[in-house]
């Protein structure tokens, strides 16, 4: 305790909040609160520890510091390098026909004080670099093919906290937190000139917890699948706040009118279709606050129609106290999600391989970027993980494809998000606390031996 | 003892134009105070001289607040707990909070009062009424949980310990010290 006090003072570490909070509170927290090993969460049948209720919920996001002259450390058969840096807050990226890379530098809307606990998480994020300005902007990058930027435009200006980009032939759509807007895009283009025109309003403000909205287009063009994340932890701001949220909504693309596509889905952050399959995939971030082991986030297909469990229950059948009145019809249809990526992990990206030019370990599956766990012990997350697929399923536990993220203080340097595959077939990573679009390609000493 | 019981008489003689309701309190109040006070006489009391304004300890001030904050926390529980509406459930939190700092202030006032030297801690009282603040200390931590479970049952039991308690801690008057024997006048 003395020792997490010096640490508080010397106001060196990302913990001080937590600390503060811990000192309010000395000898009323469990000290058993350790995470286990991620790995036996990771697969279909994640193992699911006792639910626990916290006196004082754990909060630990690594501090950030700078990369310096490092980069993310690849694996075997990996080389990683910066595409380009300075970035403010890069979320997700989309890669344009031509190649253009697009870095979408965005942030979330202030978040509301409903509680006390609000503005202490507010100070925390803070502390940890999440409460970077929003650019509200989409950057351009062109890469000359060798990885290198050639050139550099601000793509799309004056945008509403955007996250999912979708071209459709010559439309561009890009997901703001409350609408989804359609822009005319020109191949080459590199600034869009059009002031757009609105497609949908999508579930915004007042609240917008979750405020992140991906967008993936149907393989034919005529309809869009839009991540809508809760509003709320566990329905805490009430079940009113959460009409036609933590759903993935099916919009048609001609008229804008929409669907519940699926729901039950706390966080979908990542919608990506599997090549070999053409189904729907998606990631989500689930409930925190129940332990460090609880709920595990996940990767899984879409079922037209599905329900997911948030936030009656979890996995299945699992119930969670904190939601009144509850809901056993819904719980009784809980889906329960294909594959578990271990808990609070934070999964903010998803690629399919299609198209890579990376090693053949990597050709089938899916990329996923865990930004990393900001309430557990130890760290979990923080880094970009592969899931190998073999017709249209994960087949195996998931890879470390980048790691590095965090130094040997668990300090982090960055922070993986979105991903996508560029033209030459590597995998981009944007990292919203280095401020760096990272590239990784197959490293060349290894591929020239074959 | 007896010296409180004299403060609250004269504060009943300096203020004859007090309306009835005021009068009412005040009857209430010397009643729980003679009901506590054992062994003092009614008439050695009131032979006192009555206390001048400004001896009456400050802190007596804001010994109302935090109990008025947690009772109203308890009330909104209730509320929350048959309504589900989660108004009322944000209601008890800031209630609460409302209720800790004005304990925290209330620590502060007490402490310049003890520093004057004419006040010494009222020990049986002053300890019930740190207790009732620590169990809400307790409380504000199970009604920042996210959810149903941050007020029932856990939290709107809290409340309820802590009322009760506070009732305990202040049914003898706001003061929670007494005056020094021998203190000037």
């Amino acid at each position: 305790m003395i020792n997490a006090l010096k640490t508080a003072l010397s106001g060196k570490s990302a913990h001080i909040a937590a600390m503060v909070v811990a000192v309010a509170g000395v000898g009323l927290s469990g000290c058993d609160d350790v995470g286990g090993d991620p790995a036996r969460q990771i697969g279909a049948h994640p193992a699911l520890p006792a639910l626990q209720q916290y006196l004082l919920p754990p909060i630990w996001i690594a501090e950030p510091t700078a990369w310096g002259d490092d980069t993310p450390k690849a694996a075997k058969g990996l080389q990683v390098h910066a595409l380009a840096t300075g970035f403010q807050h890069p979320r997700s990226l989309y890669v344009l026909p031509n190649g253009d890379v697009l870095v979408v530098e965005s942030n979330g809307p202030k978040a509301p004080i409903f509680r006390p606990k609000d503005l202490i998480t507010g100070w925390v994020q803070w502390f940890a670099g999440a409460k970077a300005k929003d650019a509200n902007r989409i950057t351009l990058v062109r890469n000359n093919g060798a990885g290198v930027p050639e050139l550099r435009t601000v793509f799309l200006d004056h945008l509403n906290s955007p996250f999912g980009v979708a071209l459709v032939g010559h439309d561009l759509y890009v997901a703001n937190t409350d609408s989804i807007m359609r822009y005319h895009y020109e191949d080459g283009q590199t600034k869009i000139t059009d002031p757009g025109t609105k497609l949908t309003d999508l579930p915004g403000g007042p609240i917008d917890h979750h405020w992140t909205k991906s967008l993936v287009a149907s393989p034919d063009g005529t309809k869009f699948y839009v991540g809508i994340g809760s509003n709320s932890n566990v329905g805490e701001n009430g079940i009113a706040a959460e009409y036609e949220r933590a759903a993935i909504w099916e919009v048609d693309r001609a008229t804008g009118a929409h669907r519940i596509y699926a729901s039950g889905v706390r966080n979908p952050t990542g919608l990506r279709f599997e090549p070999e399959t053409g189904k729907l995939w998606a990631i989500a971030n689930e409930r925190d606050e129940i332990g460090p082991d609880l709920v595990p986030d996940y990767l899984t297909s879409v079922q037209d129609g599905g329900f997911y469990g948030w936030p009656y229950s979890y996995y299945g059948q699992h119930l969670d106290p904190r939601i009144q009145p509850q809901r056993p019809d819904l719980v009784a249809k809980t889906i329960v999600p294909d594959y578990a990526l271990s808990s609070h992990v934070a999964p903010l990206g998803l690629a399919m391989s299609m198209g890579t030019a990376l090693p053949e370990a990597y050709r089938h599956g899916a990329f996923v970027g865990e930004h990393g766990s900001w309430d557990r012990t130890p760290l979990n997350g923080y880094k970009v993980v592969f899931v190998p697929f073999s017709g249209g399923k994960p087949i195996g536990p998931a890879e470390d494809v980048v790691t590095g993220f965090l130094d040997v203080h668990d300090h982090a340097r960055g922070r993986p998000v979105g991903l996508a595959v560029d033209q030459s077939g590597a995998l981009l990573i944007a990292d919203d606390v280095g401020n760096t679009v990272w590239r990784v390609s197959a490293d060349r000493s290894t591929t020239a031996l074959k | 003892m007896f010296k409180i019981l004299s403060a609250t008489g004269s504060y009943s003689t300096e203020n004859t134009n007090a309306d009835s309701q005021h009068i009412w309190v005040r009857l209430r109040i010397d009643i729980m105070q003679e009901l506590t006070i054992t062994g003092t006489s009614r008439n050695e009391a009131s032979s006192l001289p009555a206390t001048k304004a400004g001896q009456r300890p400050l802190h007596e001030m804001l010994t109302p607040f935090p109990f008025a904050y947690f009772t109203a926390a308890l009330l909104t529980d209730i509320a929350y707990w048959r309504s589900d509406e989660v108004m009322w459930e944000r209601f008890a939190v800031w209630l609460i909070t409302g209720g800790l700092v004005m304990s925290a202030l209330l620590a502060i006032v007490a402490i310049i009062d003890l520093i004057g030297g004419k006040q010494k801690p009222a020990g049986l009282r002053v300890l019930t009424y740190v207790v009732a603040v620590l169990v809400a200390l307790f409380n504000v931590l199970i009604h920042s949980r996210d959810g149903y479970t941050a007020v029932v049952p856990t939290g709107m039991t809290l409340s309820a310990v802590v009322f009760v308690i506070m009732l305990a801690a202040i049914s003898g008057g706001w003061a929670l010290s007494h005056r020094r024997l021998g203190a000037k006048q």
